[in-house]
C-alpha cells in the first residue's frame, strides 16, 4: 500500500538559511505521525511547503501518489488536506459556527448542510455552548479547539497539526490529546508538530525529528526516543533547561 | 459523547440559521419602509426630495464600497471609476446612439465589472496597502484620460440631451424630483436586498473568511485571487449603477467631479462611520453626512465645503476611537448573537 503523504527530499532555503534540507517522510492511511524538533527546527516550514504556502526550491510531495508540490493551498485543500496554524487564525468577526461552517463550504454548497456538519464538528470538539459567540471572544484554548473543528469540518482525510497543545493549560492539555485519539479513531490520518514530549510519546505511530532544518530521526517513538543524535539535538537541551 | 452534549447539540441543530431579530427592529424597519415609501409626500419641497436622493444616491455607492471592503477586506480608493464609468455608458450611448439609459445602465454594469478585472487580477495579488494605493492611482489616471478624451467631450464633458416624451423609457423627469426618488429608492433597495443575499450566500462566507484571514480562508480550500477579483466585480457593477442614475439626474457629465477622488474617499468615510462589514451601515454612514454636507454648504455658503470635511474628520475621528467598527455594529452585535445556553 502506498503512504497518503509521501514527502521527497523538500527543501527551502530563505537566502543563506536552510529552513528545510532534503526532508523525506511518509504518512500511512490511519497514522498519526508526530514531528518534533526545537525551536527553528523548520517543522513549520515544512508544513507550509505541505500545503502550499510556500514552494520549496527542491522535492515533492505526494497525496495518495498525486504530486501536490506548487499546487495553490485552496487547491490542496480542496483535495483533502486540512491544517492549522500555530499561529492561531480565527475568522474573528464570525461566530463560532459561522467559522466552522466556511470548512464545511468546502464541499458542500447548501448553508444548512454546512451548518449542521459545522455543529457535529463543533461537539466534537466541545465548543457547542459558544457556538453563537463571535471567534474574536474566544481564550486561545477555545480558539484552539476552534481551528480543530473548523479544518475537521473539511471532511479532510489528512490533517496537519501545528502545536495543538503549545500555550493551553496543563487541564486542557488532556481533553485535547482524547480528542486526537478520537480522531485516530475515525479514520483520519494525523502528522502533529508538538512540543510537548510526553503528549508525542504516546500519541504518536512514528516522530519525525527534525533539526536545524535536517531530519536527524524517523521511526517508532521508543526508536527516536533513544536516538543518539535526537537525544544530544533536543532531549538534551530540555534537560539542560530543566 | 456524553448525553448532555448530545442534548446541546439536539437543541443546537434545532435552532434557526439566521435567528429572528427582535420583534422591535421588526417595527422600526416597517416604520422606516413606510416612511421612506410615504416621504415625498410628507416633505413636499425640492430640497427636501434633493436631500433624500443624494442619500439614497450614497447610501448604494457606500454600499458598493462596503462589498469589496467591508465584507472582502479590499481597500479599494477607486470607486469613483465604477461611479464614472456607469455616468458615460449611459450618456454616450444615449448622446450618441439615442439608446435607453436603462440599456446603457446594464452596459455601465458589464465595462465596470469588467475594469473590475482589469484592475483586480494584476493589483489583488499584492497584499497590504498596495491594492489601495494601486486604486487610488488608476482613478487618477483614468480621470486624465476622460478630460483628455474628445470623443467623450474631453475636460468639458457631455450633456444628457434633453427628451421630454417617455419621461419612464429616458429616465428624465424635467417636471418634478419625484420620480427620481423612487427610482433611487427602487436601487437602494435591489442593491441592498442583494448585498443582504450575498452574506446568506456560500461566497458571502466566504468573502468575510477571507477578510478575517486570507491564509486560514486559503486552508480551508476558498481560491483567494478569484474571489477578491468576484467581489471587486459586484462592487463596481453596484457603483455603476450609482453613476447612471447620478448622471440622469443632474443630465451634465463633468469628468472633474465624476472621478474625483474625493467620491472614493467619501463613500469609505459613510461606510466607515455607519458600521464597515453590517448591512446597514453603509445606509447610516450617508444618512449622516450628506445632511452634514448639505446643511453646512446652505449656512456657511461657498466655504460651506471645506468645513465639512473638517466634520467629517472630525467624525471619524471620535469613531475610531470611540467604536472602530462603526455605530451600527453596537446594534448589530446585540441582534446576531443570542443568549447563551441556559
Amino acid at each position: 500500500m502506498s503512504p497518503l503523504l509521501d514527502v521527497q527530499g523538500l527543501t527551502k532555503r530563505f537566502g543563506g538559511l536552510t529552513a528545510n534540507a532534503n526532508i523525506a517522510f511518509d504518512v500511512n492511511e490511519g497514522e498519526i505521525v508526530g514531528i518534533i524538533g526545537p525551536n527553528g527546527a523548520g517543522k513549520s516550514t515544512l508544513f507550509d511547503l505541505i500545503t502550499g504556502f510556500q514552494s520549496p526550491n527542491a522535492g515533492r510531495a505526494l497525496l495518495d501518489g498525486r504530486d501536490i508540490t506548487g499546487l495553490r493551498p485552496d487547491r490542496i485543500g480542496r483535495l483533502g488536506l486540512a491544517r492549522t496554524f500555530q499561529k492561531l487564525k480565527p475568522f474573528v468577526d464570525l461566530t463560532v459556527t459561522e467559522n466552522v461552517m466556511v470548512g464545511a463550504l468546502a464541499h458542500t454548497p447548501v448553508l444548512k448542510t454546512a451548518r449542521e456538519q459545522a455543529l457535529e464538528s463543533l461537539a466534537f470538539v466541545d465548543l457547542l455552548d459558544k457556538r453563537n459567540h463571535f471567534a474574536r471572544e474566544l481564550s486561545t484554548g477555545q480558539r484552539k479547539r476552534l481551528e480543530l473543528a473548523r479544518a475537521l469540518a473539511m471532511s479532510p482525510r489528512l490533517i496537519l497539526m501545528d502545536e495543538v497543545t503549545g500555550g493551553v493549560d496543563q487541564r486542557s492539555v488532556a481533553g485535547l490529546v482524547a480528542l486526537v485519539r478520537e480522531l485516530k479513531q475515525r479514520g483520519v490520518t494525523i502528522v502533529m508538530i508538538e512540543h510537548n514530549m510526553q503528549v508525542i510519546m504516546r500519541l504518536a505511530d512514528r516522530i519525525l525529528a527534525l533539526h536545524a532544518g535536517r531530519r536527524i530521526a524517523f521511526g517508532a517513538p521508543d526508536e527516536v526516543r533513544s536516538d543518539a543524535a535526537v537525544v544530544d539535538a533536543y532531549l538534551g537541551t530540555i534537560d539542560h533547561a530543566a | 459523547m456524553s448525553s448532555s452534549r448530545t442534548d446541546i447539540l439536539k437543541s443546537a441543530l434545532a435552532e434557526s440559521l439566521w435567528p429572528r431579530p427582535p420583534l422591535w427592529v421588526g417595527a422600526f424597519g416597517a416604520a422606516a419602509l413606510a416612511l421612506l415609501l410615504a416621504y415625498p409626500f410628507i416633505f413636499t419641497t425640492p430640497f427636501a426630495h434633493h436631500l433624500m436622493i443624494l442619500i439614497l444616491l450614497y447610501a448604494l455607492m457606500a454600499q458598493s464600497w462596503n462589498v469589496v471592503a467591508g465584507f472582502s477586506g479590499q481597500i479599494s480608493l477607486g470607486q469613483a471609476i465604477f461611479f464614472g464609468i456607469g455616468a458615460y455608458s449611459s450618456t454616450v450611448l444615449f448622446a450618441k446612439y439615442g439608446i435607453t439609459p436603462w440599456a446603457g445602465l446594464m452596459v455601465g454594469m458589464l465595462l465596470s465589472a469588467l475594469a473590475a478585472v482589469a484592475i483586480g487580477v494584476p493589483t489583488l495579488r499584492l497584499r497590504g496597502h498596495y491594492f489601495a494605493i494601486a486604486t487610488l492611482l488608476i482613478g487618477s489616471s483614468v480621470q486624465i484620460v476622460f478630460q483628455r478624451w474628445d470623443w467623450v467631450g474631453a475636460a468639458s464633458g457631455l450633456y444628457v440631451p434633453i427628451e421630454r416624451a417617455s419621461p419612464w423609457f429616458y429616465l428624465q423627469f424635467h417636471t418634478s424630483k419625484v420620480p427620481y426618488y423612487y427610482v433611487a429608492l427602487g436601487a437602494v433597495a435591489a442593491g441592498y436586498f442583494a448585498v443582504w443575499k450575498l452574506r446568506r450566500s456560500r461566497l458571502g462566507f466566504r468573502l468575510q473568511a477571507m477578510r478575517d484571514d486570507p491564509d486560514a480562508a486559503a486552508s480551508l480550500g476558498i481560491a483567494i485571487a478569484r474571489h477578491k477579483v468576484l467581489a471587486f466585480m459586484i462592487s463596481a457593477a453596484m457603483m455603476s449603477v450609482a453613476g447612471t442614475f447620478y448622471a440622469q439626474y443632474v443630465l451634465v457629465l463633468d469628468p472633474e467631479r465624476l472621478f474625483s477622488a474625493e467620491i472614493s474617499i467619501i463613500v469609505l468615510l459613510m461606510t466607515v462611520l455607519g458600521g464597515s462589514g453590517t448591512l446597514w451601515g453603509p445606509a447610516l454612514g450617508a444618512a449622516i453626512l450628506v445632511p452634514l454636507s448639505e446643511y453646512s454648504r446652505i449656512w456657511f455658503g461657498g466655504t460651506g465645503r471645506t468645513i465639512d470635511l473638517i466634520l467629517y474628520g472630525i467624525l471619524i475621528l471620535l469613531v475610531c476611537m470611540w467604536r472602530p467598527s462603526g455605530i451600527l455594529s453596537l446594534l448589530e452585535e446585540r441582534i446576531r448573537r443570542r443568549a447563551e445556553i441556559p
